[in-house]
């Protein structure tokens, strides 16, 4: 895992680099980790996502918004090998993506989360966590009826696993069932193990969705801390107040296109986004997030 | 009645060539079902595969019994390859429907008038287990074990049969244990987690497919070789049901569930079966009304009734977790 | 719920001896085989008399020649396994076997089995071969014919797939239910053939709410997994089945007054009139629930319920309602389907289960949990189940049509009309 420098540090320079980088969609960024160029998706007769050109700042937390439907999951599936799209490609550290199959792209450095968290429920915590690390020996189908040849990759690994879980204050559930945590723990667990491979960029799908208020900044921390050691984050988000809170940078997505990018105050402001959250959604009721940033339109 | 042929029945039948047959295949699924999540219910279709390769290449063909014994492994791996192929990037129930499809194929082929010359049409074949019995080092005569008395014979095939079962439960307990069978328990949990932790899924369904096809076809050589005979309507649905039966029973991802859940089926179902019997010839009232060939069918009620009940109240089987079980909320 | 659950089962048990205990069970004395050689020529079915039969197996050999009323018995010493063969040059000018591998029929004589009935398959001397292209026009409509039969039981699986999440492994019992039924109240109690079909489409859609409320409803409260309930059909299936076994035996039973009226040559293709009621009653059948389903209320209902039962439920639909419409309607094309396959195939314990394999193939084809996926997948495994004959041996036909199910989900693995599902 990267270093971890001085507190704060990573910010500056993530918001320092990204000062430059025009708010137009599609802007070239300086350092970019993922470029992803015509990527299309379509359902039946429904375009889900129709990306012409995105650019992810390395180093930096990127936050992904947008109304329902916008085709923000779907392009998280498209760009971690969870689903193919039809046409397009996309370049995680300048190797070509397309047709590396999920698992491929996950020990390549990006690992995500899922929207619905998936722990694996009959898993202990401390499994669930050994399961995160990346080369196991004892993975291998005829090493593992050997034990001699992975106990001591399985003491580092449990190790580590302890370290993070301590870090995610899960400590003290090391040895329970993962079915039994609560709706925010088990977010704390999915992204704990997650890191378990050491990855270079983490994407974060709908990371405070289902999470006791209690607990939200605990995870908002913890998301900030990931930067701070070097890590690119791209997340989901519909929580206004968060994505204001942590991110650096803003990509508005709707009807499967980017329609507007930049820092969270200026993306608030901009009229395509408004027009995207407010037109033909007049009948929805507004979160109290929503509600917020209509306050600071100057109209 | 005779209190001595009940139990002795019952006790050769939890402990010979039923129990041995169907713990392995049990034990096959326990690797697929139990720890990987994956519905084979095409198990009968390995045994069969294991079985007529080890008869066909004997006796139709004048290869070796040690020839049929590698080749019939072969063929598990090889079933296992073409069913996995194009089912294991498939949700969990199409795979089951494909599997079982897959069996049906097996043995309507193996009991077909077209491949009689090779497979003996609906007869089977049943000169083919002399290599085996030469290789047994027991003097000729019986043996009384309690109350079982046996053929020289019988007592290898059972022994070797269980030494079979020792191994294969020595496999899975290996493999379960070690960080190999942590993924698979993690693929049974959810797939795509384990996919976005850099696992090759599809990789790690095929072994499990493979390795428990390969544990379960050693309870068609069993079988084979324990009758002395193949017929192909053993290889049907039923019996990988009844493996299905037999694991619930014990306790799915429980390394000893399969072999507990065999011996206990085996005695439930024979002992009431032959109990059934010896009512119905002391004559006993409303018992007596049935015929000998309905008592027969008595036997597979129970085992529908018993999968019902055992999947309602107890989905954890006798060795399981019920705690653990109740986690899964999906 | 344990004590309901029991009571239910109770009250399954005790109603299916009710029916079955009234049946009349083939008297079976020693072992025996025996048959009736019938000439069927455009339906009607005319007594063969003067024909040599010769059984042989288990060192004995006896032959015997037909009666006036085309029966023969032959009794044998003991169970095993015997062949039955008969001397084609006795049987009387322009009757033929229909099938000329069948001169030597194999059967065991075992119980539950001990009287086997043979049946040689009779009909126009077929030496005059049919052209290549008649022949395959008549395969073509009993392709259809069955198509549509496998359509009347894949429609209802689809439906209660579709809305409860359930893979039934016990729908193709539902299927003999209906033909049972039928068959008791027709041949047990002497209703008209019509009227006994008629109930047995009723009893067989009360047996299906009955089975919903009393099993699969208490499971889903309890939010028992897909699995285990898959799980627990199976166990059902294999109950329900030798109950059959149990009260029927194994031997396959015609409805009585099914007399066949004159054939009717369509072109090149023969037509029984039974064929007709079935081709008709199942495309009546069919329509009228594609057509509920797509315009009436309830249908809508079961479309959104199968869309999202949280969100229909939330929209103020009663999920449990239509789970229970859909169980009566889906049981009863399911009785149907048996009391129509029966005309063909004739009724046996084993019917259902013998058909539940290509219905689960056609839903699957069409993709699972679609209305029109399942008939398309249906007419598909029908006809290239009877048109694959014209290349391979037709007691291999089923290996073809189950070889084609794993092809198509090989290129399309969300079957024909199905959709894949987003992940996360």
């Amino acid at each position: 895992m990267p270093d971890s420098p001085v507190a704060g540090s990573r910010k500056e320079a993530a918001v320092q680099a990204l000062a430059a980088v025009p708010n137009v969609p599609g802007a070239p960024k300086p350092d970019p980790i993922l470029v992803a160029d015509h990527v299309m998706r379509r359902f039946g007769g429904l375009t889900a996502v129709d990306v012409d050109h995105v650019e992810i700042q390395r180093g930096a937390i990127t936050a992904l918004i947008g109304p329902n439907g916008a085709g923000k999951t779907t392009f998280f599936n498209l760009l971690t090998g969870f689903d193919t799209p039809d046409s397009g490609s996309w370049l995680f550290n300048g190797k070509d993506l397309a047709g590396i199959p999920a698992y491929r792209v996950a020990r390549m450095g990006m690992v995500r989360t899922f929207q619905l968290t998936k722990a694996l429920s009959r898993m202990k915590v401390i499994e669930n966590m050994r399961l995160g690390s990346t080369g196991q020996t004892g993975e291998r189908l005829w090493a593992s009826m050997l034990p001699f040849t992975w106990r001591k990759q399985e003491r580092e690994i449990t190790s580590r696993a302890d370290a993070l879980l301590e870090r995610f204050n899960l400590l003290a559930k090391r040895e329970d069932f993962a079915g039994s945590l609560s709706g925010g723990q088990r977010k704390l667990l999915e992204m704990a193990r997650a890191l378990m491979s050491g990855p270079e960029m983490v994407m974060l799908d709908e990371p405070m969705a289902g999470v006791n208020p209690a607990l939200t900044q605990s995870l908002l921390q913890h998301i900030k801390d990931l930067r701070e050691q070097g890590m690119t984050v791209l997340f989901v988000e519909h929580d206004m107040d968060m994505v204001r809170d942590i991110s650096d940078w803003v990509i508005v997505m709707a009807q499967g296109r980017v329609i507007a990018e930049g820092p969270p105050e200026d993306v608030m402001k901009d009229s395509a986004v408004i027009d995207a959250y407010l037109g033909g959604h007049h009948d929805k009721a507004l979160t109290a997030s929503g509600v917020s940033f209509t306050e600071e339109d100057p109209a | 009645m005779d209190w001595s042929f009940i139990i002795s029945t019952t006790l050769l039948a939890a402990f010979g060539i039923e129990a041995i047959v169907f713990g392995l295949a049990a034990i096959g699924l326990n690797l697929q079902f139990g720890y990987t999540g994956l519905l084979n219910f095409g198990q009968s279709a390995f045994l069969a595969v294991a079985a007529y390769s080890l008869a066909t290449l004997v006796s139709q063909m004048g290869f070796s019994f040690w020839i049929g014994i590698v080749v019939g492994i072969l063929a598990a791996v090889l079933l296992a390859l073409l069913l996995g192929v194009p089912t294991l990037r498939l949700r969990a129930d199409y795979l089951a429907i494909v599997t079982i499809a897959a069996a049906e194929i097996v043995r309507l082929l193996l009991r077909s008038v077209t491949l009689k010359e090779w497979f003996g049409g609906s007869d089977g074949i049943n000169d083919f287990s002399r290599g085996f019995y030469d290789l047994n080092p027991i003097a000729i005569g019986r043996y009384t074990i309690g109350p079982i008395s046996l053929s020289q014979d019988q007592l290898f095939i059972i022994i070797v049969g269980w030494c079979l079962v020792a191994l294969a439960l020595l496999v899975t307990w290996l493999l379960v244990r070690s960080p190999w069978g942590r993924v698979l328990k993690g693929i049974r949990e959810d797939e795509d987690a384990v996919r976005s932790l850099g696992k090759n899924v599809y990789l790690y369904k095929m072994q499990a497919l493979i390795i428990g096809g390969v544990l379960g076809c050693l309870g068609g050589f069993v079988y084979a070789l324990g009758r002395q005979a193949v017929n192909p309507d053993f290889f049907g649905t039923d019996s990988t049901f009844f493996a299905y039966a037999i694991l619930i029973l014990g306790g799915a991802a429980r390394v000893f569930g399969p072999v507990l859940g065999a011996i206990i089926f085996w005695a439930l179902i024979q002992g009431s079966d032959v109990i059934l019997r010896s009512l119905i010839d002391a004559g006993v009232p409303v018992v007596s009304l049935m015929t000998a060939s309905q008592a027969a069918i008595i036997r597979f009620i129970l085992v529908g009734a018993g999968l019902m009940i055992l999947m309602i109240y107890r989905p954890q089987g006798i060795l399981g977790d019920r705690k653990e079980l109740a986690l899964d909320a999906r | 719920m344990h004590r309901r659950f029991l009571a239910a089962l109770g009250a399954v048990f005790i109603a299916l001896i009710a029916l079955f205990a009234l049946a009349p069970t083939a008297a079976a004395e020693g072992e025996q085989v025996s048959g009736r050689l019938e000439n069927r020529v455009d339906g009607g079915r005319t007594p063969v008399p003067g024909v040599t039969i010769t059984v042989t197996g288990e060192g004995f050999t006896e032959s015997t020649t037909s009666g006036a009323d085309g029966t023969w018995v032959i009794p044998v010493p003991a169970q095993g396994a015997y062949e039955v063969s008969i001397d084609v040059a006795t049987l009387p000018e322009g009757v033929g076997l229909t099938d000329p591998d069948k001169v030597i029929i194999k059967t065991t004589v075992q119980p539950p089995n001990i009287n086997r009935i043979i049946i040689f398959p009779l009909g126009e001397s077929t030496a005059v071969t049919n052209s290549k292209w008649e022949t395959a026009a008549q395969l073509t409509f009993e392709g259809v014919r069955f198509g549509l039969l496998i359509a009347l039981g894949a429609l209802g699986l689809s439906l209660i797939y579709g809305t409860t999440g359930l893979t039934n492994f016990a729908h193709g019992e539902i299927i003999t239910f209906g033909a049972l039924a039928t068959y008791t109240l027709n041949a047990g109690f002497g209703l008209p053939l019509i009227v006994a079909a008629i109930l047995g489409v009723v009893l067989t859609a009360i047996f299906g709410a009955f089975q919903n409320r009393s099993l699969w409803k208490p499971l889903r409260k309890r939010g028992t997994g897909l699995i285990a309930m898959m799980i627990v059909s199976i166990g059902l299936a294999i109950l329900l089945r030798n109950l059959f076994l149990f009260f029927y035996g194994g031997d396959k039973q015609a409805y009585t007054e099914f007399v066949g009226l004159a054939g009717i040559k369509f072109g090149p293709v023969a037509v029984t009139p039974s064929d007709i009621v079935v081709v008709i009653v199942s495309i009546l059948a069919l329509a009228a629930v594609v057509i509920g389903v797509q315009k009436t209320r309830l249908g809508k209902a079961t479309r959104a319920v199968s869309d999202n039962p949280a969100l229909a439920s939330s929209a103020g639909i009663d999920v449990e309602r239509v789970i229970e419409v859909v169980w009566i309607v889906g049981a009863a094309l399911a009785g149907l389907g048996g009391i129509l396959l029966a005309f063909t195939q004739q009724v046996s314990f084993q019917m259902g289960f013998q058909v539940l394999l290509l219905v689960f193939a056609a839903v699957t084809l069409g993709g699972l949990g679609t209305i029109w996926g399942a008939i398309v997948g249906s007419l598909v495994v029908g006809l290239f189940l009877q048109l694959s004959t014209l290349v391979i041996p037709s007691e291999l036909k089923n290996v073809g049509a189950l070889l084609v199910l794993i092809v198509i989900l090989l290129v399309r693995p969300y079957g024909l009309l199905g959709r894949r599902e987003r992940v996360g």
